[in-house]
């Protein structure tokens, strides 16, 4: 009994402490800024690994998602309720901001059903590029200069919570029938339909789940930048998810965690390079798939992250002979 | 009797060839049917016409007297047919538990809700799920195996994973796809015994497509011979032995069957 | 008569228009012909030709045709680099590795570029151009030197890839990369070739593509680079005839949304009406799906 509630508690120490931090003195106003960003970058890693890593697929498109979030969350916050006390605003921005972005999964996850690989590449790349049009066409949401005055919602407790949330949602749904149905489209399609996978509902799953937190993200993202236009969201965005995904381990949750880790700090490091800085990045992605295309934790976990019951058994010792 | 699996003028075109043509054939349950020709016969795309990879051109394919010709290979597995492949189709990165996991799942039922929330009852369906798939694979003596990565096992285990996890379908019909490709006489024998102990433990229709001849005469009850898409002939081991037009396929003149 | 002079008029821009995404769209087709892969770099390389004829008109004032020339050798030798470094050792991986390689590949020419002239800049000119007005059309040398250029370059293509052996190889490696080796075609030498081919033209547009519109950017890759992608998608990727037909269309239709809505759609118009035809026809208006043996 005592082990079920162990998890949870150390958790809540976890909010706890994002909550006091802050106020000791002990975390300056940047550190705090990189912790914050470090939690958003995991969610959309943890994201985007669902349907790039467990499923396999290829998507381009997933800053498209994050940016809905970003715009959906900001333009309640910001039009639709300026002013509204901040506990009661924010999580509805953040869920609005994530269903929009979630509900945009969809007609994505249809369009899977027919195409995979390069074609689903294709239509994700094209997905991408109809938002950000879209986005700089609308004058209600800024045009191609953008939402300014976005309230400053996003902190250490908010960023964890969420974080949390997001892992933990993924976590279930992996390890569950669905995750597996996802893992079994990624290794063989064919097999997993004729096995009896409904692949169609694993891939609206994969998507509309991976939409959302990406929404999340970007609702977490706006209100920590208070100020967004398109091109936060382009392929460069995307890159950076991908960079993230690729270098810490498709198909693992600890492997998410690292992947924001490193790319968080080294986006950080880069800083003083300036433009050139935004050659790094892509010039990692070519690195990865020519020497380690996995990354440093594809496909297995810490045993703490995964629910109990999965957790391997110490293998048996060997017989003396 | 309604037979279990009724095929009438089942016909299936790619561009100008016809790989099926005008197929008719009953099995009744507790059947043992054997399907040879050739290679290049249509064999293997008659069984992806069985379990719905491809749609046929024509003809109807009917299953307890229900037509599934139309229906998506995941809905005709959980009518309760099952198949392996010719060249072996596991997923080779996930372990074989989660192998055999995958095809038990069909029978978990929870939504994707219940799922993210991770709720007692799915909790325990899951464990249930483990269970069911860990005795399985301790019947096939896999047990040992069940946190491997089922791409890294022998050939003869991931044949024999494959047909378990065929079988956690729960189906009433199994269709083997040449399941002793690849083993010596010897081997081909255990696997003969092995199947019938197969069917008789789950109680099962097994349609086999095979080339080893022995295995196939010894096992099968009844025989069906395609060649070119088109059954030329139908009957019992010893009718097919000798029957010319088989032998003819076979070798182009006189001769024997291996 | 006004608005059929007005038809005309746009009907030659989108004629230099789409022969340009059409120099573009063939080495994306020809690649993905060959090792089935979307070099996703390609767009950088046009971008690159533009930007190569700037530093080498800046360095050396060179007569066009010979500026063309030297440009089209400088982006065919990158070509076949990236190919030789990037994409082959990744041969054998699963394509998704390659198409992120390739998208890395891309999106390194473009920041280092940028690293390197952060702004936009403008293309000198190299020919004296003349303008001819016939009866309320005015058609300038230039145009018709672009269109001409590109419809040359196309059929010298075409006859490559249909009447000579190399062609033929190209051909058989689309098919089947494995056993071509094994009849005697150097099929690595015949690859490196095709990427090589490709890049030209799309230097070759890079340099056209600055003249006509004289303010180039190292973004340029992804504003319009990958434009020409998107017609080959249209027109099914991996098919030559596909991607001229597609290119044309794209520029019919970007020069049609051009005088209807302001210009910032483009890009929402392009994209939407790929989306809507990979809806219908999956493998673009004259692709075929890929048979897959079970």
């Amino acid at each position: 009994m005592k082990n079920r509630l162990l998890t949870p508690a150390l958790l809540l120490a976890g909010l706890a402490i994002s909550a006091i931090l802050p106020a000791t003195g002990l975390v300056n106003d940047y550190l705090q800024f990189v912790l914050v960003s470090l939690a958003i970058n995991a969610i959309l890693c943890v994201s985007l690994n669902l349907v790039n890593g467990w499923m396999g697929e290829f998507s381009v498109g997933h800053a498209g998602f994050m940016a809905l979030g970003a715009y959906a969350s900001a333009l309640l916050t910001v039009r639709l309720f300026p002013g509204a006390p901040p506990w009661l605003i924010f999580p509805l921005a953040i869920v609005t901001g994530g269903s929009v972005a979630g509900l945009a999964g969809l007609p994505v996850g249809f369009l899977s059903f027919k195409t995979r690989g390069d074609y689903l590449a294709i239509i994700t790349l094209a997905f991408l590029m109809i938002v950000k049009s879209g986005l700089e066409n609308i004058p209600f949401t800024g045009g191609p200069r953008g939402l300014l005055g976005i309230p400053h919602f996003t902190n250490l407790p908010w960023a964890y919570f969420c974080c949390v949330v997001a892992f933990w949602g993924v976590r279930n749904l992996v390890y569950s029938k669905f995750g597996r149905g996802i893992s079994a489209i990624r290794e063989d399609e064919v097999a997993a339909e004729s096995m009896g996978v409904d692949t169609r509902s694993a891939k609206l799953a994969a998507f509309v789940t991976s939409a959302f937190f990406a929404g999340v993200a970007g609702a977490l993202f706006a209100h920590q930048l208070q100020f967004i236009n398109p091109s936060s969201f382009d392929i460069l965005k995307s890159t950076e998810m991908l960079v993230m995904v690729y270098l810490g381990g498709v198909a693992s949750l600890g492997g998410s965690l690292l992947g924001a880790g490193v790319v968080t700090v080294l986006t950080q490091i880069l800083q003083p390079l300036g433009t050139w800085r935004m050659v790094v990045l892509p010039l990692m992605l070519v690195l990865l798939m020519l020497f380690r295309p996995s990354g440093i934790m594809g496909y297995s976990d810490w045993s703490w992250l995964k629910p109990r019951s999965e957790r391997n058994p110490k293998p048996k010792p060997e017989p003396k002979r | 009797m309604t037979p279990l699996l009724e095929i009438r003028n089942l016909t299936r075109e790619f561009g100008g060839l016809r790989a099926i043509a005008d197929l008719g054939m009953m099995v009744h349950d507790s059947d043992l049917m054997g399907i040879i020709g050739p290679n290049g016969a249509g064999k293997t795309t008659f069984f992806n016409l069985l379990s719905g990879i491809y749609r046929p051109s024509s003809g109807e394919i009917l299953f307890r007297g229900n037509r599934i010709d139309r229906l998506r290979p995941s809905e005709i597995a959980r009518l309760g047919i099952a198949r392996t492949f010719q060249n072996i189709r596991l997923f080779r990165e996930l372990s074989v538990l989660e192998n055999v996991r995958i095809a038990y799942d069909s029978h978990l039922k929870y939504s994707p809700m219940a799922a993210l929330f991770h709720s007692t009852r799915l909790r325990q369906a899951e464990q249930g799920s483990t269970r069911a798939a860990q005795e399985l694979l301790d019947l096939f003596e896999l047990g040992s195996l069940a946190h491997e990565r089922a791409g890294d096992l022998p050939y003869g285990s991931q044949r024999r994973l494959e047909i378990a996890r065929a079988l956690a379908l729960r189906p009433s019909l199994l269709l083997l796809d040449e399941p002793a490709a690849g083993m010596n006489p010897f081997e081909a024998m255990k696997l003969l015994d092995f199947l019938r102990w197969v069917q008789k433990k789950f109680s099962l229709t097994i349609i086999i497509i095979e080339h080893h001849m022995q295995l196939v005469m010894g096992l099968c009850t009844r025989i069906e011979v395609l060649d070119f898409g088109v059954r030329i002939a139908g009957g019992s081991p010893t009718e097919i032995q000798n029957n010319p037009r088989v032998i003819e396929a076979y070798l182009g003149a006189e001769g024997e069957i291996p | 008569m006004g608005s059929l002079n007005y038809f005309c008029q746009q009907a030659i821009n989108a004629l230099q228009l789409g022969s340009i995404y059409a120099l573009i769209a063939l080495g994306y087709s020809m690649v993905y012909g060959v090792l089935s892969m979307i070099n996703f770099a390609h767009g950088d390389v046009f971008m690159l030709g533009a930007f190569f004829c700037l530093l080498l008109v800046a360095l050396v004032p060179v007569p066009f045709w010979l500026a063309l020339i030297i440009v089209m050798g400088s982006t065919a030798l990158l070509g076949t680099l990236i190919e030789r470094f990037a994409y082959r050792p990744l041969r054998k991986a699963p394509r998704v590795s390659a198409i992120i390689t390739a998208l890395g590949c891309g999106l390194v020419i473009q920041n280092v570029t940028l690293g390197f002239s952060p702004y936009a800049r403008r293309m000198p000119s190299l020919l004296d151009i003349t303008t001819y007005q016939f009866g309320g059309l005015s058609i300038s040398t230039l145009q018709i030197l672009i269109i001409g250029i590109s419809l040359s370059l196309m059929v010298l293509l075409d006859y490559l890839i249909r009447r000579t052996p190399f062609g033929m190889a190209m051909r058989a490696i689309s098919f089947d990369r494995a056993t071509v080796p094994l009849l005697g075609v150097p099929a690595n030498t015949v690859i490196t070739i095709t990427f090589a081919v490709g890049a030209a033209l799309g230097g070759a547009a890079g340099l056209l593509y600055g003249l006509a519109y004289p303010v180039i950017s190292p973004t340029m890759g992804i504003a319009v680079g990958w434009k020409a992608f998107v017609a080959a998608v249209i027109g099914g990727i991996g098919n030559m005839r596909g991607a001229v037909l597609g290119a044309f269309l794209l520029g019919g239709v970007e020069v049609i949304t051009v005088t209807l809505l302001p210009s910032t759609y483009r890009d929402l118009v392009v994209y939407s009406l790929l989306l809507v035809i990979l809806v219908f026809k999956p493998y673009g208006l004259l692709g075929k799906p890929p048979l897959q043996k079970v």
